[in-house]
């Protein structure tokens, strides 16, 4: 009785730790293998047989001492024999295989920095622009963040197959127009970057502001962004990467006060500000503060700093308009946009009054930018509302209306105009 | 690998003297591939209104006037480039001269075993 207990119980430690070791390694060990063999389909089979094997082999080997070198290596192996068995089908295969056991041969493979690298490879080789936005961002979850094809397409409301498909073009893709599984070389990285942190911070406003549908946040995307932001930080730690997940916390931080119990929109100066995660402002504060030191930083950490200046204040009324102009100045001679414009706007309504607001969009909208943005004419009807001009303000939220898909945004603007009488 | 780069233009935009100048750079663009060893063709193509276009349909030769499709931008040369993946074939086509008016639209080449 005592003899079965004492065999049972190592068998449960060695599942258990495969699970942990899968959680926590099963990226960096897919990344390493994607190099080694040259093949995102054959990796990832390689992958999954490494750690089939693991389940086998590591009750009665035990555990290894280096359980990554470990499953890169099973995997490798594992992929040279599907090439070989692949042989008779394709004359070209043998070559293949045979390179795959010289460049792996070589024990720098297997080394800390060289993998860690293979991590950043993966994201610009997800990221690369010669493919389109959409597979980017579905590259980027299935490859980097490890999501399966099903819980991309739920994230993004949309069908498993269409998500499917846009994997296998991209990866194909990569394969056939030879897109490198390479860091970029310094004069391109910028550019490169932008493109990742892009990718990012798509995924995170899909999670945190859902284009259409019935809930404002979804919050598995913003998740996973956040941690991308965190291991892009972790693996290239430069201002606008701060910048980024630091805008991604502070926004993250709200999440609890940003709709009502029952899904509806509570803007920021009637947000319940005791239920902001103070964790993660601390963490976006002293991130833009460490960007802003630099003095390289882009639109990213501007943006982080408005919102870091909205989290400093203890009530809406202390917040410190005037330094929030000031950022959207900066960011508008960094970047020029309508809708920088339009958030300079409300900005300067805050400071100096809903007519000087109100004079900024309507020449915005004289210049013919924005007329198909709902949140333009929100900020219109707002401003008109505090003015007193009932008929006009309910005229900008019907207009709003008419052009948001989101449905507690809809509900937002319904209250507003059962207000208005 | 071995890439195509297509470059498109609207060719009746092209002034004369800009073409001439464009043929100049083209030329030392192709001489400094071949420098490097990445360089295996380029030309110009006269305008589309010299194109012919071919079919053999049931064993019938069909030949008409003009080009496979009639495009804002025409196909108006070509470069077959050694680069060792595609973003060295991208820094290839930003050199291409007409990248600056036209579109140089990159496309990996199939490697067939048994071409001469």
């Amino acid at each position: 009785m005592q003899h079965e207990e004492l065999c049972a119980q190592p068998e449960w430690d060695v599942s258990d730790a495969v699970d942990a070791i899968y959680r926590a390694e099963s990226r960096h060990v897919y990344a390493t293998l994607v190099r080694l063999i040259g093949d995102f389909d054959l990796a990832e089979d390689a992958m999954h047989d490494a750690f089939s094997a693991a389940l086998e082999r590591w009750p009665t080997e035990g555990l290894p001492r280096n359980p990554r070198a470990w499953l890169v290596s099973c995997g490798r192996f594992k992929a040279i024999d599907t090439i070989r068995r692949r042989v008779r089908l394709d004359a070209k295969l043998p070559d293949i295989a045979d390179k795959i056991d010289q460049a792996t041969a070589d024990c720098a493979s297997f080394e800390e920095q060289s993998v860690e690298d293979d991590r950043l490879r993966l994201i610009f080789a997800c990221c690369h622009p010669a493919l389109n936005r959409e597979a980017r961002t579905a590259l980027t979850l299935r490859e980097v963040c490890g999501l399966t094809t099903d819980e991309i397409a739920r994230a993004f409301l949309t069908s498993t197959s269409t998500v499917a498909q846009r994997i296998v073009r991209a990866r194909s893709k990569i394969r056939s127009a030879g897109i490198p599984y390479e860091v970029p070389a310094p004069d391109q990285l910028e550019e490169r970057l932008g493109t990742v942190l892009q990718v990012v911070y798509l995924v995170f406003n899909e999670g945190y502001s859902a284009t259409s549908g019935d809930s404002i946040v979804r919050p598995h995307l913003s998740v996973e962004a956040i941690r991308l932001g965190r291991l892009l930080l972790e693996l290239m730690p430069g201002p606008e990467v701060m910048g980024l997940l630091a805008l991604m916390l502070l926004h993250e931080s709200r999440r609890a006060a940003r709709a009502s119990e029952s899904g509806d929109v509570v803007l920021l100066e009637q947000q319940d500000r005791s239920l902001w995660n103070v964790q993660y402002i601390n963490e976006g504060v002293s991130l833009v503060e460490r960007s802003l030191r630099t003095q390289q930083f882009g639109r990213y950490t501007v943006q982080a700093a408005i919102s870091a200046v909205h989290a400093e204040a203890k009530t809406a009324e202390q917040t410190d308009w005037t330094q929030i102009v000031a950022l959207y100045d900066v960011l508008s001679d960094m970047e020029p946009s309508p809708v920088v414009e339009l958030n300079r706007a409300v900005a300067v309504a805050m400071r100096d009054g809903p007519e000087a607001g109100l004079d900024i969009i309507n020449a915005i909208f004289a210049r013919g930018d924005l007329s198909d943005y709902h949140l333009a004419y929100s900020a219109r009807a707002e401003f008109l509302r505090r003015l007193g001009r009932v008929s006009e303000a309910r005229f900008a939220y019907e207009q709003a209306l008419a052009l948001t898909h989101q449905t507690p945004e809809r509900r937002f603007f319904e209250r507003r105009l059962a207000e208005l009488i | 690998m071995k890439y195509m780069l297509l470059i498109y233009s609207q060719e009746t935009d092209v002034a004369s003297d800009v073409r001439e100048q464009c043929y100049i750079d083209s030329t030392q663009l192709a001489q400094d591939l071949n420098a490097s060893g990445k360089f295996l063709g380029a030309s110009p193509l006269h305008p589309t209104s010299t194109a012919t276009s071919v079919r053999l349909r049931d064993g019938k030769i069909s030949v008409t006037d003009g080009p496979f499709a009639e495009t804002r931008e025409q196909l108006g040369g070509y470069y077959l480039v050694n680069a060792a993946d595609l973003d060295e074939a991208i820094s290839i086509a930003a050199r291409v001269p007409a990248a600056k008016w036209g579109t140089v639209e990159v496309r990996p080449v199939i490697e067939l075993t048994g071409l001469p």
